[in-house]
């Protein structure tokens, strides 16, 4: 068993080497479907940084009356904070919300003087709720339209961004749905054309496998090699797919620009750095996207051939 | 429309065999039926203990690797060289390498290529090439060879050296089986001749001699 399991490895290596021109054009076909294949993973980073921006923007503020205890106002937090569907409550006092006035408005001494004027702070006590899914604010503004809060809340802005609200989350649905959609599309695509090439490949080679057949060898000892000539073009490809990315990044000053010209339009987001952080993970998808596409597709295509 | 009908005979252990008949006279369809890469729509197939009619795809190999094949057009395996065509047969039987080492000069020195060991087929005659085909068919010692028309592609001086080797191959103890539609060598032969004409046996004569009217 060893010695037959050591010899389709040997023979996978030496057919890689000496179909060469074969082999190259094959790597590079492959090499391709995986900067594709490269090229969704940063469209889904993309996408999904986008997404987490737009839906961190979204939230719902609750604005108290003057005069409620902050006690009661930091029960509501509380049991606010209960809800599975809420990531977080943020508490403003009145005397942050002054502040946070006072520092948006610190170049125009007319609205400092007439809020000097004023004996008390005219601003309300405000609690910030960030929900994990956007779609979840309707449930927390009925939540909090209870009668025993009623005394205390003033509005709750949620009833004046509704539509806002409910368009963005409908945004973030959409963009994540169609994301989905056409990762799986171009996948697909990709995948299909690498498998079109090795049933070629394998097709050229029908008389061999026919020969090796009626020398007597046994459907492993045919296919072996193949699987592992697969195995081999894939883990190549995935190495030359993640080089050609590299460069493109550090060579392309187009791709540098697109890439700043991201970094502007998502804060905390850009692709290049996206590209360094996850090396690995990206070395790891390529790696087990292209083994595996080649190694089966291997594995189906010279299935026809061992009848007989 | 039937390549064969009403086939029956026996080859007995040591025998050196022609099946004649011209083309078209179901002498490869036998040699398919013999190692299973056809099935019969009727009736059996035996060799030793299998009853190949009856082996599924998957069996076939083991059966194989009790016949030596040697195939008209050679069937090298192109990518390999005469050395590694010859090692295949052992190395698809599982042998060890030392065995693999031991073997593969032997045989390739008996058909007179021990000089031509890393030559690619490409690189070789077609007479060469069924030498290297009939080593191949030769080093895992299988009961028996069968040789489908082995000097068709060759010319005479190449054609005697073929039928030689087969003849000493049979000698050591191999049973041959040999179908082709060469008269001189039939004649010559003076063994066993089943002849085949319309898919029918017509003749079977311990020393026969090549007769198609």
């Amino acid at each position: 068993m060893i010695t037959i399991i050591s010899r389709v490895i040997h023979y996978g290596f030496k057919n890689f080497w000496r179909n060469g021109l074969l082999s190259t054009a094959t790597t590079a076909i492959v090499t391709l479907s995986l900067i594709v294949f490269a090229g969704l993973i940063f469209a889904n980073a993309t996408t999904t940084s986008i997404v987490n921006f737009l839906k961190d923007k979204i939230d719902v503020s609750v604005y108290f009356q003057l005069n409620t205890p902050e006690d009661e106002i930091l029960a509501v937090q509380e049991s606010l904070t209960q809800l599975p569907e809420v990531k977080a409550v943020n508490y403003i006092s009145a005397d942050q919300a002054l502040q946070i006035f006072k520092e948006k408005h610190k170049d125009e001494p007319e609205i400092a003087q007439s809020l000097d004027q004023l004996n008390s702070n005219p601003f309300e006590a405000s609690l910030d709720i960030k929900a994990y899914d956007p779609t979840k604010y309707a449930g927390i503004a009925d939540y909090l339209d209870r009668p025993e809060l009623r005394q205390y809340i003033d509005k709750v802005n949620y009833f004046q961004n509704q539509q806002a609200i409910d368009n963005l989350a409908a945004i973030v649905k959409n963009v994540d749905r169609a994301g989905l959609l056409i990762t799986i599309f171009l996948s697909l695509i990709a995948g299909l054309v690498v498998f079109n090439t090795i049933r070629l490949v394998i097709y050229s080679n029908r008389d061999e496998i026919a020969i090796m057949r009626a020398v007597g060898a046994s459907n492993t000892f045919v296919r072996g090699p193949y699987v592992v000539e697969g195995i081999l073009i894939g883990l190549i490809a995935a190495v030359i797919s993640l080089i050609l990315i590299f460069l493109g990044f550090v060579v392309s000053p187009f791709i540098y620009q697109a890439s700043t010209t991201f970094d502007v339009s998502i804060p905390g987001f850009s692709i290049t750095q996206y590209f360094y952080r996850s090396f690995f993970k990206l070395l790891l998808y390529q790696v087990l996207f292209g083994v595996l596409l080649t190694s089966i597709s291997s594995f189906i295509a010279v299935r026809r051939y061992l009848r007989n | 429309m039937t390549a064969l009908e009403d086939v029956s005979f026996r080859i007995n252990p040591g025998e050196f065999v022609s099946i004649v008949g011209r083309s078209g006279a179901g002498k490869s369809t036998l040699i398919k039926l013999l190692i299973g890469e056809e099935k019969p729509t009727k009736g059996r197939v035996f060799f030793g203990q299998y009853e190949v009619n009856r082996l599924r795809d998957k069996d076939l190999p083991a059966l194989r690797r009790h016949i030596g094949i040697v195939f008209q057009e050679f069937r090298l395996l192109p990518m390999k060289n005469a050395y590694e065509n010859v090692a295949f047969a052992l190395e698809v039987a599982g042998r060890p390498q030392s065995e693999i080492d031991e073997l593969v000069p032997q045989v390739m020195d008996m058909v007179g290529l021990s000089d031509k060991l890393s030559n690619f087929p490409h690189e070789l005659s077609g007479g060469e090439k069924q030498r290297v085909a009939i080593a191949r068919a030769m080093v895992h010692r299988p009961e028996v060879i069968i040789a489908d028309e082995p000097t068709g592609n060759l010319d005479p001086l190449n054609t005697w050296d073929v039928i030689n080797i087969l003849l000493k191959i049979n000698e050591l103890g191999t049973t041959l089986v040999l179908a082709t539609h060469n008269k001189e060598i039939v004649n010559q032969l003076e063994k066993r001749v089943v002849t085949l004409d319309r898919g029918k046996v017509i003749r079977d004569e311990p020393k026969g001699k090549y007769i198609l009217l």
